[in-house]
């Protein structure tokens, strides 16, 4: 192996960032196990294995450097001030001081909290979270987090599965990208996946009526949906138990502080993207998937779970619990092979929603709700565009245009609006608490220009 | 370590008391409960299922681990014990008379050992 | 501590969002929610304050040594965060526009360049959220590849018996049977017993090497090239690349499906459990099997998570290799390595090694003829262990070894550090002998003592009930 340190430029020395041991220290740590170079360390390695020189990777690079290069890459980046565009990724308004309490080291860099006496500083935020989430959905017990949204949907399914219900019914008027997860994690387990077709944008009843069979697992519909719209959740809930099936909402969790819930509805499992509680848009991660069930369900959710408890003092004390249902116990016998999650993002939820409050959420709700109604009115008030869908909506709604949406998006995007989502049938625009009616009026105004 | 007489015994530590009406119950024996540890949860099978002589037909959960019961007997479930679901401590407190299962139409059985020739196998240390 | 639900008051709300500027518009009576919404209501004071006792009661890399085997706890740069927190990456939605997210592109590029290459690999996706989720995605390329060819007998999945419990859970959840292989007496996978097991129904085996024990297999090549014989294709679990990286690549060792933990081998915090990444490699015919965002790119292929992954994690492991470079990489391997070779040399002779004999990142020791002396158990001495300031190793894994104590110094560790923490071992080994009954009271300085886990399974209580 080469002697780090020979033929360096000059510049300053470092042997590998972040590694305390000084090269005495080295030689004394080496003499110790009697060995006299570092190369006798990996002995048992076969020769034609061992990678011979460096790997062709760059230089290593100072901190003041990283940050350069990195922020070099960041700004071929565009931010754009305001955001109509949902589909998934939602830009709510995200209180200062969460950033600042979910960056302390502490909650950061801790592992897992296996051991319980270091650790009741996190399993107590879990615990927390968990009963917000109860809260938010209705629902009797939530786990301490799954991936995101999609993965959720599949892990629900996968929980109401058994030896003689083997097929998942999945609207298509969820989000593309769920059907896709459910539908893999499907592939995997060799379960059935049927598409329950849409009609007028919403979930087609009569035909989920007759899709159901004695073979119907669970019924999966997304809650307001992919196009914006509020399903019947309890009606399709009603159809579904009738034939025996479980049924599943996936929802967005700001609009459930208005929204009839899932538990409401009759839900068996209650599951959703976090991230609208308090999580930046990110590219698409990491987000946060949320997973709740009725009481009788409890020991069939996947995932990490916190329980109360007291010590041997018999203070009150907090543990991870039930983990008889884990891969770590169960082994191929586990219903998931889930271990990390996304404790930090649930950990985000939680302070996000502290800050909030049930007043807070209820506004961004109503808020979001009200500017999108505001913005949709105003939108279709200009001649070509039109509401591709009657019916109830949360804060996102699907416009027909006559006018090639990439024109009018385009004129948005020179004014730094990212507009709605374009579809194959239009435009799918969003609405948060976020956005100023001033930003709106600006952004009919381009939009009427664009349409003459 | 208790070892009734009236029951027969299996080499997975199961017990298995067969009934003068041709009935029969099934439990884990002392030195299971004893292995196992304390039991927080048991996974019991339904009314009217069927089950197989040497295949598992219940699951015992200790904090750190899942166990399965395999049965002595083939037959048809006809009464489960609902107790133990909501106290599985009762299998620590007495395995002998925490019964999970009584099963009926009973057609086939594994390798059954008295009580005695259980004691001096458990005693083994498996 | 008290929960914020103890702490609520009714009325207490912190002052975020300005007065509605649009006409309102309610939810019609139909879809209104009709149960109470049972949140907490605080003053920004009040959760400010909330959050620093429960942080006073967490521990984390930068409270105390943390020689967790197998989770590799190195230290997390703090500029990897600060890069990851800028607007440029946390406020871009992911359906943006092509041409307004070049620099997103560029990172996954830079990141797939660099990580094929660590790996030995062709070809790269950062959809898995985790590791078992990576393990899940790999499976499902080998499912994926065999069904292209017809070749459905293959159903069965190798995994030796000493693997992480996420291995035959990923399998299961692929829809494979799990075979366990034994483990020689030299902690090894069985040469003999593989070949026993391998066969036209094998679909791959999964390994990781060095192995669970931190052990590296000599026979590696053997094994991969064994599989590869069968038909079947080969796996390599990344859970333990830190030991490896730069020295050994998992695609030369015949692996052809490679997972990655960029929340243990390339720097990115845990979290308290996540969010990880488990981006994963393949040699390029199985390229065109790789998971994409369907939505965005099209196809009828697999999917294991919404949009593109864990994408500001990806970041941050990408400054972080930017940071190392590649004689960095290398270094942070063989000291990973080194230390733990050190640590393991200063206890060996007090502690008992079921492995004498170099070993990885990584080391197990058994307590079994500990217990049987003293009474006093792996969990005893790891509990004793908090009092003294330092996070347990690993405890009762591998499940192959009794009463097992897993150490991971990682590089990041100084000799000082290495030194304490094997005086404060030989001190508990010593104390087992003289006051077995302290040890097993321990700890006494945390702020609980050892919980009733049993009462927590046999009677669950999963959330604060707001109707006491």
């Amino acid at each position: 192996m080469p002697d780090s340190t020979k033929n360096l430029p000059q510049r300053v020395i470092k042997l590998g960032s972040y590694i305390p041991s000084t090269k005495a220290e080295r030689g004394e740590m080496l003499s110790a196990i009697g060995l006299s170079d570092i190369n006798g360390l990996y002995a048992d390695v076969p020769d034609s294995a061992m990678f011979k020189g460096l790997l062709d990777l760059p230089e290593g690079l100072s901190e003041l450097e990283v940050r350069r290069k990195m922020t070099e890459i960041a700004k071929q980046n565009r931010v754009f001030s305001t955001i109509l565009r949902g589909a998934g990724s939602y830009d709510h308004y995200i209180p200062s001081i969460v950033k600042f309490i979910t960056s302390k080291e502490e909650f950061v860099t801790a592992y897992t909290p296996y051991q319980a006496e270091l650790s009741q500083g996190i399993l107590q935020s879990i615990f927390e979270y968990q009963t917000m989430i109860c809260s938010l959905t209705g629902m009797d017990v939530s786990n301490a987090s799954v991936y995101d949204g999609a993965t959720a949907a599949a892990e629900a399914a996968a929980m109401c599965v058994n030896a003689k219900r083997r097929t998942v019914l999945i609207s298509d008027t969820a989000h593309p990208d769920t059907i896709s997860v459910v539908k893999t994690y499907c592939f995997g387990t060799d379960t059935d996946v049927i598409i329950i077709p849409g009609k007028d944008g919403k979930t087609d009843i009569s035909a989920l009526e007759s899709m159901l069979t004695e073979t119907s697992a669970a019924v999966y519909i997304q809650q307001p949906n992919f196009f914006g719209l509020i399903e019947d959740a309890a009606r399709i809930g009603e159809i579904a138990h009738s034939s025996g099936a479980k049924f599943i909402m996936g929802c967005n969790p700001i609009s459930l502080s208005i929204m009839k819930t899932p538990a409401e509805c009759g839900a068996d499992v209650a599951v959703g993207e976090g991230q609208p509680l308090g999580i930046p848009m990110s590219y698409g991660g990491p987000y946060l998937g949320f997973m709740a069930a009725e009481k009788s369900m409890m020991r069939h959710l996947p995932g990490r779970i916190v329980g109360e408890t007291v010590d041997s003092d018999g203070n009150r004390a907090f543990v991870l619990t039930l983990q008889a249902r884990e891969q770590h116990i169960r082994r191929e016998k586990a219903s998931s092979n889930i271990c990390s999650n996304q404790a930090l993002c649930a950990f985000t939820a939680a302070v996000y929603m502290s800050v909030m409050g049930p007043d807070g959420i209820r506004e961004a709700a109503e808020q979001s709700m009200s500017k999108a109604h505001y913005f949709a009115e105003s939108l279709c008030k200009i001649k070509g565009i039109s509401m591709a869908n009657s019916g109830c909506y949360f804060n996102e709604f699907l416009t027909k245009t006559e006018t090639d949406p990439a024109l009018i998006l385009k004129k948005l995007e020179e004014a730094g609006i990212l507009g709605g989502l374009p579809l194959k049938d239009g435009i799918l625009w969003c609405v948060t608490e976020k956005v100023e009616r001033e930003k709106l009026d600006e952004a009919v105004d381009i939009v009427r220009e664009v349409c003459k | 370590m208790n070892y009734p007489k009236d029951r027969m015994y299996a080499k997975t530590h199961e017990w298995v008391r067969f009934e003068n009406d041709g009935t029969a119950s099934i439990g884990v024996s002392d030195f299971a409960q004893h292995e196992l540890g304390e039991l927080v949860f048991v996974n019991l099978p339904m009314k009217g299922d069927i089950l197989k002589s040497g295949e598992p037909f219940a699951e015992v959960e200790s904090v750190k681990a899942v166990s399965d019961v395999i049965s002595p007997v083939t037959g048809e479930v006809e009464d489960i014990n609902e107790a133990l679901s909501d106290n599985p401590q009762m299998i620590n407190e007495d395995a002998n008379t925490a019964w999970f299962v009584k099963i009926k139409n009973i057609s086939d059985r594994t390798e059954l050992m008295d009580a005695g020739q259980y004691e001096e196998f458990a005693a083994k240390g498996d | 501590m008290e929960l914020l639900f103890e702490k609520s008051v009714p009325g207490r709300h912190c002052f975020i969002l300005p007065k509605c500027d649009v006409p309102r518009t309610g939810m019609p009576a139909e879809f209104k929610r009709a149960i109470p919404l049972d949140l907490p209501e605080m003053s920004e004071t009040d959760v400010s304050r909330h959050y620093t006792e429960l942080c006073h009661n967490a521990f984390g890399v930068n409270c105390g040594f943390y020689p967790l085997g197998s989770c590799t706890m190195k230290y997390n740069p703090r500029i990897n965060e600060e890069i990851a927190a800028m607007p440029e990456f946390t406020c871009i939605h992911p359906l943006q526009p092509s041409e307004t997210v070049r620099g997103c592109r560029l990172v996954i590029d830079k990141a797939e360049k660099y990580l094929c290459e660590i790996t030995g690999t062709d070809a790269m996706t950062f959809q898995p959220a985790a590791g078992a989720h990576g393990e899940f995605t790999g499976l499902l390329l080998i499912k994926a590849y065999h069904l292209s060819r017809n070749d459905t007998k293959r159903k069965k999945i190798i995994i030796p018996d000493s693997a992480h419990g996420t291995n035959p859970a990923s399998a299961s959840m692929a829809g494979f049977q799990t075979v366990s292989v034994p483990s020689g007496k030299d902690g090894c996978v069985d040469i003999e017993k593989l070949s026993e097991v391998l066969g036209d129904d094998t679909a791959g085996l999964m390994l990781t090497n060095p192995n669970t024990l931190g052990l590296f297999d000599k026979n590696i090549l053997k094994i991969t090239k064994m599989v590869h014989d069968s038909g079947g294709l080969t796996y390599y679990d990344g859970a333990n690349l830190n030991a490896i990286m730069g020295v050994v690549r998992p695609g030369d060792m015949g692996f052809d499906v490679v997972h990655l933990n960029l929340h243990k081998t390339f720097s990115t915090p845990h979290g308290g459990g996540g969010p990880g990444s488990g981006p994963v490699g393949c040699k390029a015919f199985l390229r065109e099997f790789l998971p994409k965002c369907t939505y965005t790119e099209g196809g009828n292929g697999l999917q294991v998570k919404s949009f593109y992954g864990n994408f500001l994690v990806v970041v941050k492991a990408l400054a972080y290799i930017l940071t190392l470079g590649a004689e960095g990489i290398r270094e942070a391997a063989s000291t990973a390595v080194l230390n733990a070779n050190y640590l393991m040399s200063r206890i060996s002779e007090t502690y008992e090694m079921p492995y004498r004999h170099t070993c990885m990142h990584e080391f197990v020791t058994s307590l079994e003829s500990l217990k049987k002396e003293t009474g006093v158990s792996a969990l005893d001495v790891a509990k004793s262990l908090i009092d003294w300031g330092m996070h347990p190793p690993t405890m009762y894994f591998p499940l192959i070894v009794h009463e097992a104590l897993m150490f991971e110094p990682t590089e990041t560790e100084s000799k000082q550090t290495l030194d304490k923490a094997a005086d404060i071992l030989i001190k508990l080994y010593k104390e087992a002998h003289e006051n077995p009954s302290k040890m097993k009271e321990a700890p006494t300085k945390a702020y609980i003592r050892r919980p009733d886990e049993v009462r927590a399974a046999r009677s669950p209580i999963l959330r604060y009930d707001h109707s006491k």
